[in-house]
């Protein structure tokens, strides 16, 4: 394990150490680069000033408010499909019709409605979310045991209860893929945004650096932005093998 | 209403039967599944149906539990048509693996059906400790279905069941995926379970030796479409036993008539 990481980082390591070489003889001049010594004084810089620290709680809360929201949204439309062929036919064409709208493309009226701020990105971050958790959720509940619902129906479960006690935690394996799956997406989206347009928070601390002409400070924030990603997705893999290891296995296997 | 009464009237002459099946026919995608089957189940009798595969005896099962609803003529349960499934009846199906939630506990699996009835949380932990017991799981309260042995998850689905405190038992070939020592010592559980309990049952199996060693009677189907072509009435005494009642002559008798019936659909 620690020999096989050691290897993975090996190659990585070495283009660094290769990069910091070439631009220290070359005396490197550039608005976009920095070496890679640089980059990392840089973060340290922005960590002692609290500046990222700052910049981070602000695109987390807008993100993973954002992720809360949607998800809530996506879960409670993406059952009420799933159990539903009814309702899921007559919604059909409305979902496929707004779901292909890239969620920026939203920022002008989200701009117009609700200003600059949190409140803008966060529905922007919402709105993106909603999707994939409102589809994975409606094919895993499609896709749950039917022997289960007739069990469900033999005991004469009441509807609230046949939802919470058997939909809900037979489809909850999957439907957690598709959280983490929505909180890289959040987490895109709400940089995304903040580069764009909103002056907050990591996007606008890029934006800032590159206009104060400081590369340096700029692939700072992007190294950081991916830690950020990295240590998301790592802990979201390792609550999904906490939560559902056992669930996941009798639940996928035929 | 009327003719609601009349029926009833008709039938308190005699003993009435709990699940009455009056020209039934079912029609699913097309093609004729069940015709024209007329059955009626006493209290407390035990019933299994036989027939060769895809003669309709789960289907049967089905109707009887409210799950299919007959394209024509009617199921009654103690007289009242089944439109839906019904708390007094619990359905035991064959593929326990996927009748049991896995993300519960044996006592969790239990107490579903508890949950459904409306039992208070309270009154549930000494139940569901008793039901295991009854069912010969004491002690895996705790363990989850995928740590049980497929003997051990039918047991389980049997106290599910059980939980419900039903009036009829519907069992679609409980015993079919185990192996045969587990096979009988379970159909003696369940003799003896339901000799406690009183409960009618309906056993669905292709093992022609398992019906008639369980039954008060017999009803072997005929396929395409489904429909009754054998009726056996089994006067074996009880308590039944897995050696001297399948050596006594009248279960000899019945076992090669009823071997001689499925020879004769499958040809």
């Amino acid at each position: 394990m620690t020999g096989n990481s050691a290897k993975a980082l090996a190659l990585p390591l070495a283009v660094l150490l290769a990069f910091e070489v070439w631009a220290r003889a070359t005396h490197l001049q550039s608005d976009s680069l920095a070496p890679p010594s640089q980059i990392v004084m840089a973060l340290i810089g922005a960590f002692a000033d609290f500046s990222i620290l700052a910049a981070t709680r602000d695109t987390l809360f807008s993100a993973f408010t954002g992720l809360a929201i949607g998800t809530l949204i996506g879960l409670a439309f993406g059952i009420a499909f799933g159990i539903s062929d009814t309702l899921n036919r007559l919604m059909e064409v409305t979902v496929e019709a707004i779901r292909p709208i890239p969620s920026i493309a939203l920022l002008p009226i989200a701009l117009i409605a609700l200003g600059f701020g949190y409140r803008m990105e966060i529905v922007i971050v919402a709105f993106a979310c909603v999707w994939p958790i409102l589809i994975l959720s409606r094919a895993a509940v499609r896709s749950i045991e039917p022997r289960l619902m007739e069990v469900a129906r033999a005991l004469r479960l009441p509807p609230a209860q046949r939802i919470w006690k058997i939909i809900i935690p037979a489809a909850l394996p999957r439907i957690f893929v598709a959280f983490r799956l929505s909180a890289g997406i959040a987490l895109i989206v709400a940089v995304t945004v903040e580069i764009a347009i909103n002056p907050l928070g990591l996007g606008a601390g890029i934006m800032l650096a590159q206009q104060a002409l400081r590369p340096d400070l700029m692939l700072a924030y992007l190294v950081w932005i991916g830690i950020i990603g990295y240590a998301l997705n790592i802990l979201l893999t390792v609550a999904q093998q906490r939560l559902f290891g056992r669930a996941a296995l009798s639940g996928d296997s035929p | 209403m009327a003719s609601a009464a009349k029926r009833l009237e008709a039938v308190s002459g005699t003993i009435a039967p709990q699940i009455a099946f009056d020209g039934v026919t079912l029609v699913l995608g097309g093609k004729t599944i069940i015709e024209n089957l007329g059955l009626g189940v006493r209290p407390g009798e035990f019933l299994c149906i036989v027939g060769a595969s895809g003669c309709g005896k789960t289907t049967a099962l089905r109707l009887a539990a409210g799950l299919y609803q007959p394209t024509s003529g009617r199921v009654n349960f103690d007289g009242q048509p089944m439109r839906e499934p019904r708390r007094e009846i619990a359905i035991v199906f064959q593929d326990y693996g996927k009748a049991l939630l896995p993300w519960r506990t044996a006592a969790g699996n239990v107490s579903l059906a508890l949950e459904a009835g409306g039992m208070p949380s309270a009154e549930r932990p000494a139940r569901i400790e008793e039901l295991l017991r009854t069912v010969g799981l004491p002690g895996h309260a705790g363990k989850y279905p995928s740590e049980m042995s497929g003997g051990m998850q039918q047991r389980l689905q049997i106290a599910r069941c059980l939980a419900q405190e039903p009036k009829t038992l519907l069992m679609d070939e409980p015993f079919g995926a185990l192996d045969a020592m587990t096979r009988q010592g379970l159909q003696d559980e369940v003799l003896s379970l339901v000799a406690a309990s009183g409960a009618t049952v309906i056993f669905v199996t292709h093992d022609l030796d398992e019906a008639i060693y369980l039954g008060d009677r017999v009803i072997g189907l005929l396929p395409h479409p489904g429909r009754i072509g054998i009726e056996l009435p089994v006067n074996l005494p009880r308590p039944r036993d897995q050696l001297s009642t399948r050596e006594h002559p009248e279960f000899l008798r019945l076992r090669r008539q009823l071997f001689d019936f499925i020879k004769a659909t499958e040809q």
